[in-house]
């Protein structure tokens, strides 16, 4: 490294910053499939969603210079993606998680499809934040250069917390996910509070695919994801549907993320592969301790299909 | 012989004293061909009008899909090459479907497969190509096997839900692949693409007499209707149907779930496993990172298209692996993306799950009922 003076402070420094950056599409998926799943729903798609997301944004971004635009398309994107979801799922005897797989294909084909032409040009980046102005040493500046999307998430964690305690519509979420039969007792359509809440997700994961290429890594390729989206669904089971939970797990994820790239800063290349799969090992360990044959999750949805 | 079993069944269940006309007697099998048909049909439509709106004409497309994918004897035998691993990748998903598991992770069986008969045929550098093939048909089956066989042991015994599972070990095969190629597996001459050497002329499956099709078609038929013939045909089978209709009802009348799992999973697993087989020893004919070419993905909707039904696999990975095998051409001849093969697939897969809803609902087969 140029910078000596720091020798191998480097690592635990690179997965400081690391943890922001990369745990932000984590956070945004999260968040949203939390709020889908708590309707009663799981949405396997969201992979597909991330990857439209990302492409939309970038997209909008390049033809208008406009990130923040390109953040709102990629939403957009995302809730629609999220209305195809709720809706096929809405028709009797269909399998959620069928269709979320079936719409992991389509979107990141869907993605694929349109953003071939952009691949070659380069669209205008989110900005970030430098909260460390302060320092010196240049891998501190690059650690707390933070981009305003992980702020918005790390402030929509516990807003989210809040509503689900407190507010009518957590309220009317929670019970929709809880006992269909009761919400519909009470005169609400399960299919439409479901609906609302996969495409109020699938916006949410939208955003988090924009971070994907308007941020960091900051471009459009077909490689963007491999698996984010998905690791981030598994990751609400362990966060047990709790958004701050779902906020300490993605930074965690982001940590472990980083450590790879982190590791071969300082030289130390043996392995990468390995250490690229650790959030993937990671959410398999965790869902192996978490998880019992005996009991149903603490804090599960009952209509949730997927804890049976 | 399908239809009897699978009427017979259904005729008894549903209406004992039917009139044995046609339409009572074959109304199930009519449903099962009708509306996954109607399913591909509305799919082929919605992708119609989807290129239309790139300016592309919709005949043009289908006429260019069915001259990649039958038009030609030549297409033909691309299509049956892409169909092989399809059979066997659709397996891993529809055996533990049997059990009421959706598992998704074959493309990592896949990959596990590869590099297990990959490393057999290397460990083995001087013997008879029929004890190498032998060899490595074991080592991807096992390999594989195990591997989802992983997910279903954490099913069983951690209640970790097995679709998710297997999927992240889609990514952890992934790494894995990529770590031992990139490493102590890694042929020193491959440059640009790390790749493990190659397993030796002599050791290719090689293709069936007077075609360009390999072998691994055979294996994948084999496979199919031996797995028919388990699922159908044999107590094992029908202890594996009866404990993935109602699982309470399995263990009352004192049947091994946790063995049912497991060796289903195995069997699932092994087959996906012996697809990365066929590709290494009749395509690549080395690992590297060209086998996640998402046959595994692909595997999923074939069988699902197929109703999860062993024997309905086979033509259903005919036809997907004609989508697939069009798709070279549809790039050169219309300029359509590579990803047009995948949007059709997401759109069909769609357009059958939501045909689900269908079943039992067509008013001329309502007679039945």
């Amino acid at each position: 490294m140029a910078d000596g003076t720091i020798g191998l402070w480097t690592v635990p420094l690179a997965v400081f910053g690391g943890a922001i950056r990369v745990s932000t599409p984590f956070l945004f998926v999260s968040l949203g499939e939390c709020i889908t799943e708590r309707s009663g729903r799981i949405n396997l798609g969201l992979e597909g969603t991330l990857v439209m997301g990302a492409m939309s944004a970038y997209g909008v971004s390049y033809l208008t210079g406009s990130p923040w635009l390109g953040v709102l398309a990629a939403g957009v994107t995302g809730s629609l993606l999220g209305a195809l979801h709720a809706g096929i799922c809405s028709l009797p005897r269909v399998n959620d998680i069928a269709v979320g797989i079936a719409l992991m294909l389509f979107g990141t084909g869907l993605a694929f499809y349109l953003g071939k032409p952009l691949i070659e040009p380069t669209a205008p980046r989110l900005p970030a934040i430098d909260f460390g102005w302060w320092s010196d040493i240049a891998q501190l500046r690059a650690a707390l250069r933070i981009n305003v999307l992980f702020l918005i998430g790390v402030v929509l964690a516990p807003v989210l917390y809040w509503a689900f305690r407190t507010t009518r519509w957590g309220l009317l979420i929670r019970t929709a996910g809880e006992s269909s039969d009761a919400a519909r007792a009470m005169g609400y359509s399960v299919l439409a509070i479901r609906l609302k809440a996969t495409m109020v997700g699938g916006f949410l994961a939208g955003i988090g695919g924009s971070f994907l290429s308007l941020f960091y890594p900051g471009s459009w390729n077909e490689g963007l994801s491999s698996g984010q989206g998905i690791t981030a669904v598994a990751l609400v089971i362990f966060a047990r549907w709790d958004p701050m939970l779902c906020l300490w797990a993605s930074l965690a994820f982001g940590g472990a993320a980083a450590l790879g790239p982190a590791l071969q800063s300082v030289g130390i290349t043996s392995g990468y592969y390995l250490f690229n799969a650790a959030p993937y090992i990671l959410t398999l360990a965790i869902m192996i301790i978490t998880c019992s044959p005996k009991r149903t999750l603490t804090g599960a949805p009952a209509e949730l299909s997927i804890t049976r | 012989m399908t239809t009897d079993t699978a009427d017979g069944v259904e005729a008894v269940g549903v209406a004992p004293a039917a009139d044995p006309g046609f339409l009572q007697r074959h109304g199930t099998t009519i449903e099962y061909v009708l509306i996954p048909g109607a399913a591909l049909v509305g799919a082929l439509a919605v992708f119609g009008v989807f290129v239309a709106l790139f300016g592309k004409n919709p005949l043009d497309l289908y006429f260019y899909m069915y001259q990649g994918a039958f038009g030609t004897w030549f297409s033909w035998q691309n299509t049956l090459a892409r169909a092989a691993p399809l059979i066997l990748t659709a397996l891993c998903t529809a055996l533990p479907a049997q059990l009421g598991m959706v598992i998704i992770g074959g493309e990592g069986a896949l990959l596990i497969g590869a590099l297990a008969a990959t490393g057999a045929a290397l460990a083995l550098p001087s013997m008879p190509p029929l004890v190498v093939q032998l060899a490595m048909v074991c080592a991807g089956m096992i390999g594989g096997g195990s591997w989802i066989m992983l997910s279903g042991g954490l099913r069983q015994y951690r209640g970790v839900n097995e679709t998710i599972s297997s999927l992240l070990l889609v990514y952890i095969a992934l790494a894995i692949l990529n770590h031992l190629v990139e490493g102590v597996m890694r042929d020193p001459a491959s440059l640009n693409k790390p790749s493990t050497r190659e397993i030796g002329a002599a050791n290719m499956i090689g293709s069936i007499p007077g075609t360009d099709v390999h072998w691994g078609l055979v294996f994948g038929l084999i496979a199919a209707v031996a797995s028919y013939i388990l699922i159908y045909h044999t107590v094992f089978g029908f202890a594996a149907r009866v404990a993935g209709g109602n699982i309470r009802a399995a263990k009352i009348v004192g049947l091994g779930v946790g063995k049912l799992i497991m060796t289903i999973c195995f069997l699932a697993g092994a087959s996906a496993g012996l697809a990365g087989m066929v590709e290494v020893a009749a395509v690549q004919g080395r690992t590297n990172a060209n086998l996640a070419a998402g046959y595994g993905f692909t595997g999923i909707l074939v069988a699902f298209l197929a109703r999860q039904n062993p024997l309905a696999i086979i033509p259903v990975a005919i036809l997907l692996g004609g989508i697939s095998a069009s798709g070279g051409l549809l790039q050169r001849r219309l300029g359509l993306p590579d990803a047009s093969v995948q949007v059709l697939q997401g759109i069909i897969f769609a357009f059958v799950l939501a045909s689900d809803a269908l079943y039992g609902r067509i008013g001329f087969l309502k007679g039945k009922s």
